[in-house]
């Protein structure tokens, strides 16, 4: 068991023999323990075994297990823990070990195979992983038709494959297929860290730069055992609230579109962008690349600077305010939000959803609270929840989680240290792993590294929150009318990148 | 009802008056820098030691940066010890051609407009449709944004469509992942021609961030020809609409 961010000796983690990996997975998780990454670690140039970060909430403590070496396949986890899914599909995609028994075993992102031995999948071969060309769930009936959309869609979208089962409107079945935007970003990162590697986590998604930048920093800070000072901490935080108040923000705006409610959705729009120019007016950049370096932050903020936040922040504050609670106050909007998309609590926690969807179904998990990092060790918030886990909640929770990022700021404003913002990152140790957890605006990102006898990366594994999620909306749109898909998809607005990777 | 008007008043009008007057660019954007060979003490190479994506290079006659493959991030900036290398807000930067993107500091080839017959085809409207193949969302994100009332692309004659049949041309984002090369010609082959392409962002013109990587083909340009560069990761919405309204000599300067 070892705290968020934090380093230890890959000697130190236990190795059970598979039957004990497998039975321990099922009865910490049958405990309330959630599967934060479950992946394939290759052991040597041969061989491949199973490891686990299992996130305890309530005590604040990641387990990590790790089972001895898999052959060519195991007894699936999936059929006793459906929080498995997603992780077993892509350990029999990238390893190609079969977990047996696994009910829905295809690939998610259509690569070849990698080799334990640090290999790529240059050799791909095009004929059997020709992307979106799997077997897909089918209704029969004389009634049932079948719509398929994408990989283009009509917005500026990233690229998917949806297949709706229907009858009439009334959408059976779902079935997501991603893929597309598939750039192999886990295997380049092996050998690092090098130049590229902080600008490749940047982009792993661009609406995530600050959540995915800051779970790499701390990657290294805590194998390099380096003290990031204060101001630093104060810097990166600010960034992050201010990702998510922009992404809320942009959303809430998408939803009241997607129900044809105008006002709302073009005001947001905009205001979307007053909280990308506080993120520039931090770095030069409204992502937020360039600001984050392991260590630290790159650019100083003056007591000059930061009152200039203060009320470009108030006034987009307002703006926001003027412009969300239209929502809640036009019964046409809440209408169709809260018909729309609802799931239970039940299903939320039994496919270990993460972030605003799963706290839009009544459960108090946030990363923030129950693994915090750096500021949020010291200055608490709140964890937003609305219990009835439709496209209502959803949007609801993002309003709750604006509120309390604004005021947060403001207190970072107001408290701000003084002193560096940068220390001198250490080498990595070597032999060792770590984890971090950070929750970004779509919840909890999990970064695993691993390095070798030289301190490089001998692995590194990303989880952004879709991954958990993905296969929540498609449970959100059974038995919905076909018509409130996108409104349906709004309500997660889930990455694509992040996924594919 | 009321309160809807109430928000109506408190919101007011927003967008720019752009093209009549640039909007406020924050003081810290990384735009066109500038370039001083003769600051370079000798034998320095830390700005081409720390580049990600190796774009800038100290060669004989003095520091070369394509401008396609930069991804305007700060470390040559603050790794140069006598400041040869200074990022400004000077946010034009499209280009026709890829080559005139391999810039030396001094005169800078910006996009020229379309031929006269292409004009008179797009010049006052022009109908895109948008593909990510591999984008991060950052540049997806903020070419949407052109769309807002802030900037309001419309008034531009500017659309961004559903359908490549409805479009003339393409606008690409991301490096052009294997598993988007067939959607991607595929789409190209819908529209009808002449169509135009424009590639926006470090990724859609050489791959950005995820340059070489085996699973991407390094921009758009491998699958399709390119019209219009625009460089940044991501550009900012300013950056992207100067290239556009550029194309369609819609800007005097």
């Amino acid at each position: 068991m070892i705290p968020n961010g934090n380093a230890t000796p890959l000697a130190d983690i236990p190795e059970l023999e598979f039957a004990g990996f497998r039975q321990r997975v099922l009865e910490a998780t049958g405990a309330g323990a959630r599967i934060s990454a479950l992946f394939g670690f290759p052991t040597s140039a041969q061989n491949i075994a199973l490891m686990a970060v299992l996130a305890h909430d309530q005590a604040g403590r990641l387990e990590l297990l790790r089972s001895s070496p898999l052959s060519k396949s195991y007894p699936a986890l999936t059929p006793d823990c459906p929080q498995a899914h997603w992780f077993e599909r892509e350990v029999a995609e990238q390893w190609n070990i079969k977990p047996e028994g696994h009910p829905w075993l295809k690939p998610i992102r259509f690569h070849a195979p990698y080799s334990p031995a640090g290999g790529d999948s240059t050799n791909r071969n095009a004929a059997s992983v020709a992307p979106g060309v799997t077997s897909y769930f089918q209704v029969e009936g004389e009634e049932i038709h079948e719509v398929a959309v994408g990989p283009v869609h009509a917005g500026i979208i990233e690229p998917g494959h949806f297949r709706f089962q229907c009858h009439g409107e009334r959408v059976m079945h779902l079935e997501i297929s991603l893929g597309y935007q598939h750039r192999g970003v886990e295997p380049s990162l092996r050998g690092g860290p090098n130049v590229r590697t902080l600008v490749a986590m940047e982009a792993v998604a661009g609406d995530t730069t600050i959540g995915h930048t800051t779970a790499y920093c701390q990657i290294l800070e805590s194998l390099g055992q380096a003290l990031v000072p204060a101001r630093a901490q104060y810097l990166r935080a600010i960034a992050l609230e201010l990702e998510r108040l922009a992404n809320h923000t942009g959303d809430l705006g998408a939803l009241a579109g997607d129900v044809g409610f105008l006002p709302t959705a073009s005001y947001c729009g905009r205001i979307r962008g007053d909280f990308l120019n506080m993120t520039a007016l931090l770095c030069g950049n409204r992502f937020g690349r360039g600001l984050l370096i392991p260590g630290g932050v790159r650019f100083e903020a003056d007591a000059e600077r930061l009152e200039k936040l203060d009320t470009q922040l108030t006034a987009a504050f307002e703006d926001a305010t003027s412009a969300i609670e239209l929502l809640w106050n036009t019964s046409s909007v809440r209408a169709r939000f809260e018909n729309a998309g609802a799931l239970s609590r039940q299903t939320a926690l039994a496919l270990g959803l993460v972030g605003p969807a799963v706290r839009a179904c009544g459960v108090e998990q946030d990363v923030r609270r129950d693994f915090p990092w750096g500021i949020y060790c010291f200055s608490q918030m709140p964890v937003s929840t609305f219990p009835s886990g439709n496209v209502y909640a959803r949007a609801f929770v993002r309003w709750l989680e604006i509120q309390r990022s604004v005021a947060f700021i403001r207190e970072l404003i107001r408290t701000f240290p003084d002193g560096p913002v940068q220390t001198l990152a250490m080498s990595p140790a070597p032999q060792h792993l770590a984890v971090a957890l950070v929750e970004g605006w779509r919840g909890e990102i999990c970064h695993v590294a691993a390095t070798d006898a030289a301190g490089r990366f001998a692995f590194y594994k990303i989880v952004d929150p879709s991954f958990h999620n993905w296969f929540g909306l498609a449970m959100a749109l059974r038995e919905q009318q076909i018509s409130d898909f996108p409104l349906c998809n709004k309500s997660f607005n889930l990455s694509y990148c992040g996924h594919d990777l | 009802m009321l309160k809807i008007l109430a928000a109506r008043h408190h919101q007011g009008y927003r967008t720019f008056p752009y093209p009549k007057e640039l909007p406020s660019l924050p003081d810290r954007l990384r735009g066109r820098p500038k370039l001083d060979a003769s600051r370079c003490p000798p034998d320095c190479k830390l700005c081409e030691e720390i580049c990600p994506t190796q774009a800038i290079r100290r060669t004989p006659q003095g520091l070369s940066l394509d401008l396609g493959r930069c991804l305007f991030c700060p470390a040559c900036e603050q790794a140069c010890p006598t400041q040869a290398v200074q990022f400004t807000t000077e946010h034009r930067l499209a280009t026709r051609r890829r080559e005139d993107l391999q810039w030396d500091g001094r005169e800078f080839a910006l996009a020229r407009q379309l031929d006269e017959a292409c004009r008179r085809l797009f010049g006052r409207s022009l109908k895109l449709r948008q593909v990510s193949a591999g984008g991060c969302n950052a540049c997806e994100a903020d070419t949407n944004v052109l769309t807002t009332i802030g900037w309001d692309l419309g008034r531009f004659g500017i659309q961004f469509v559903a359908s490549p049949r409805h479009a003339d041309g393409l606008l690409i984002t991301g490096p052009v992942s294997r598993n988007m090369e067939l959607a991607l010609r595929k789409t190209y082959e819908a529209v009808p021609p002449p169509r135009l392409v424009i590639a926006v962002g470090a990724c859609a013109i050489a791959g950005g961030p995820f340059m070489d990587s085996p699973q991407v083909l390094n921009g758009a340009a491998a699958v399709v020809p390119v019209d219009l560069f625009i460089p940044g990761c991501p550009p900012h919405p300013l950056t992207i609409l100067d290239g556009l309204l550029r194309l369609l000599g819609r800007l005097e300067k």
